[in-house]
């Protein structure tokens, strides 16, 4: 059932065609606008009232929180709120639900899948004026804090006090901590300090009808019935908006070793990741890969160096210890190891902090030289870890020449791939040829068609290929209990059928 | 191109005292380096802190580094090596233990051996560039050097002195702030970034040259030349036995922080703006 509403033209670029509302076809499309309330002059009142200053409505200011960072997604949201307190996110949140105003909760929005942007006229709440740390406690490591911290301040904030934060992420400059844990985000450092499942110790969230949860124990061992922060860990702002957060720290390493190595083959990589989960064990701190087309976009687009000869596949190990002298010497004695054994032909170490920074730049700013090659499809799916590559070159075979790039690269360590397949412009034809492939594919092999990004808009009705109905289900129960009128980032998440 | 008589090269490099600045505008955590051009590459790494005592910064627990300028010095060894221009490049730094890792890393790229000359404790604290010089000077007789390569001034004191006082002591000529440089016969072309443009120079060996940014870009230690490298050989020297006294003539009086930056005001509305500014007489 598609409709336009005659009274108001309402323009939505959504990811896949101009079509409206969710097909077969195009399930990443949006679906037709729920009956909730316009914003009123009355309810304008109201905000401006509550939030003096900070009730935005000024089509220029609200551009940028329409629309995600890929800029596939558009919304048409007429007004912006920055509270300041979780007592005012509180207050708006009962007024919304009283009078049925649909609320999209925005951190940084540096989400990939359309999940931080409205998609019609949602209000989108803001947490960047809430963005004081609460308390640190430098023996337990125990960081509380609002939830529009950025990740990055964060981490400065920890290193002065010799901690850092359990994940790390290419949009640290821009994403909110709330937003990291609403999606329950991963990042590079995963494989080390594990996810915000296990870091997170409570969070405060106001629920849809404006009720405070304040969940937010600081301890580490805390078995006093069901653990609710599980639930909203992850739900992507459809369950309840995330206002503070109370996080695990670890101690920042005094040793930080990274090694930029070269395989000739995925199997011989797979293999130095054994030796290396043997030899360097718990100093290990990140193991991601990329392939060789990654590296002629990072030449090509941002002039990078390749620090080592050309090869197939590129790893890059991370070491982080108490310990310089006892790092050294591990690292020292796998790389003799895996050189000796040719399962490296190449590589390159690097201890001093530019240089660090310049290896991993090789692997975090893979996501940017591909926005140069015009449009890109992105997929991030979780797969045992020998079947990783096979997808992309199962993808290049399958594709031939209508894609322009098919590269992959990711969290190897953790069986994530970042598939990423690049075309001049959109095109509705390559587009049919990747899905449902790739997730049929990723379903095949029991995999994930969302390792870490989440499922957002675009992504939402996809969600059966890794979750079986039962599942789904009672995730719609949780939703419809939690959140009765479904205000809170409405069409995001669960799949459109689930109403 | 054969060349009848051994040219060594004396390449060096001073450990940094901690500050990674490099490349962009520095923020005001470097103490030391007020009135700097320096600039910051991406971020700072390190925040440095100044000693309660106002002596200087400290560098307990600081990573030490090689100075950027000079690896560049060093790179431009190696290249001339490969180039079969010079027979040898020998990696000189002076410190306590840990410089040792940072002429590792000079061998890594390429220097056949290395030459620790050991100052540490108080005497390290203060040496300066007279000291340094003095000691180079010394090796440059004793190695018979034809050519010695540095960074053109260390990052952190950013004193820009050593090249010169070297060339000075042993009667050499100079040719500093390369750019480029071309061994033609006996002489070295030096092409030198000066304020006004650039000024090429032809100076005859030995000569002393110092590296400016552009001369050239480091390469990476690759994998095999770092195990090659745990086999080449690091002498021990100290300046007693250059005859050279380590003492300083200079006394730091004091070190200070800069002015800390005042944060800037956001407000909401062009009339909160103007009464702001009419607060601070502005208006």
């Amino acid at each position: 059932m598609f409709f336009l509403r005659s009274s108001q033209l309402i323009q939505h670029r959504y990811v896949h065609s101009r079509g409206l509302g969710a097909s077969p076809a195009n399930p990443g499309a949006a679906p037709p606008r729920l009956p909730f309330s316009r914003v009123t002059q009355e309810v304008l009142a109201f905000f401006r009232t509550l939030l003096p200053g900070r009730t935005i409505t000024d089509p220029d200011l609200l551009k940028s929180s329409n629309v995600d960072w890929l800029k596939t997604v558009e919304g048409n949201s007429e007004v912006l709120l920055r509270p300041k307190t979780t007592e005012e996110v509180s207050q708006i949140l009962r007024h919304c639900s009283e009078r049925n105003l649909a609320v999209c909760p925005q951190g940084g929005n540096t989400g990939l899948v359309g999940g931080s942007v409205p998609v019609f006229d949602e209000i989108i709440l803001s947490t960047s004026l809430m963005n004081q740390v609460i308390t640190f406690d430098n023996i337990s490591g125990i960081l509380t804090c609002q939830a529009g911290c950025v990740l990055e301040n964060l981490s400065n904030y920890l290193e002065e006090r010799d901690f850092i934060m359990p994940l790390d992420l290419g949009a640290k400059g821009s994403c909110h901590i709330g937003g990291n844990v609403s999606t329950n985000a991963g990042g590079l450092r995963l494989l080390r300090y594990g996810s915000l499942r296990g870091t997170v110790l409570g969070l405060e969230v106001v629920l849809a009808d404006g009720r405070i949860l304040k969940c937010l124990a600081t301890l580490r061992k805390d078995n006093t019935g069901y653990d609710l922060k599980q639930l909203f860990i992850g739900s992507e702002g459809t369950l309840g908006v995330i206002t503070a957060v109370s996080i695990l720290c670890p101690r920042k390493p005094k040793a930080v070793n990274v090694a930029f190595l070269g395989c000739s083959s995925f199997q011989q990589l797979l293999e130095t990741f054994q030796y290396c989960r043997g030899m360097l064990g718990e100093i290990l701190s990140a193991f991601e890969f990329l392939d060789a087309s990654c590296m002629s976009l990072l030449e090509k687009h941002l002039k990078l160096t390749n620090p080592i000869t050309e090869s197939p596949f590129y790893i890059v190990i991370e070491t982080a210890g108490s310990n310089a002298t006892h790092d050294e010497e591990k690292l020292h004695q796998f790389l003799e190891e895996v050189m000796t054994s040719s399962l490296v032909t190449d590589g390159t170490v690097a201890t001093e902090a530019t240089k660090i920074k310049a290896l991993w730049s090789l692997r975090e700013r893979v996501t940017e030289a591909l926005t140069h090659e015009g449009y890109t499809y992105k997929y991030d799916i979780s797969l045992p870890v020998e079947k990783i590559y096979d997808l992309v070159q199962d993808m290049r075979g399958h594709l031939g020449d209508m894609a322009k790039n098919v590269v992959g690269y990711g969290h190897v360590g953790d069986g994530n791939l970042h598939l990423n397949i690049t075309s001049p412009s959109k095109d509705p034809a390559l587009l049919a040829a990747i899905e449902p492939y790739v997730y049929e594919w990723t379903s095949e092999w029991k995999g994930s068609i969302s390792a870490e990004h989440g499922l957002g808009l675009k992504k939402r009705n996809y969600i059966y290929y890794s979750k079986p109905s039962e599942a789904v289900a009672l995730m719609g129960s949780i939703k419809a209990m939690l959140d009765p009128k479904g205000i809170l980032n409405p069409y995001k998440t669960l799949p459109d059928n689930i109403h | 191109m054969h060349r009848s008589s051994e040219v060594k090269h004396v390449a060096s490099y001073l450990n940094t005292r901690g500050c990674e600045c490099f490349g962009q505008p520095c923020e005001s955590h470097c103490p030391v380096l007020t009135d700097r051009t320096i600039h910051v590459q991406l971020k700072t790494f390190i925040k440095i802190r100044v000693k309660p005592d106002r002596t200087g910064v400290v560098t307990d627990g600081v990573k030490h580094s090689m100075n950027p300028f000079c690896e560049i010095a060093v790179e431009e060894a190696i290249k001339l090596k490969e180039k079969k221009l010079v027979k040898e490049v020998v990696a000189v730094s002076c410190g306590p233990q840990q410089v040792q890792e940072t002429i590792r890393t000079a061998l890594a790229m390429g220097a056949d051996r290395g030459i620790h000359v050991e100052v540490s404790g108080k005497d390290y604290e203060t040496l300066g560039p007279l000291q340094v010089s003095k000691i180079f000077a010394a090796l440059a007789k004793k190695e018979q050097a034809d050519l010695i390569i540095l960074g053109k001034q260390a990052i952190d004191d950013d004193c820009n002195q050593t090249g010169q006082m070297i060339a000075a002591l042993l009667d050499w000529p100079q040719g500093t702030f390369a750019s480029e440089m071309t061994l033609e016969a006996d002489k070295m072309k030096v092409v030198r970034e000066v304020d006004g443009g650039l000024e090429t120079i032809k100076i005859k060996l030995p000569a002393v040259v110092t590296a400016d940014l552009r001369l050239n870009t480091p390469r990476y230690a690759t994998l095999p030349n770092i195990m090659k490298a745990k086999k080449k050989k690091i002498a021990n020297v100290k300046p007693a036995d250059l005859g050279v006294d380590v003492c300083s003539r200079l006394e730091v009086l004091k070190v200070d922080e800069p002015p800390q930056r005042q944060a800037g005001v956001k407000v909401e509305t062009v009339d909160d703006l103007v009464g702001k500014l009419k607060e601070a007489g502005r208006v």
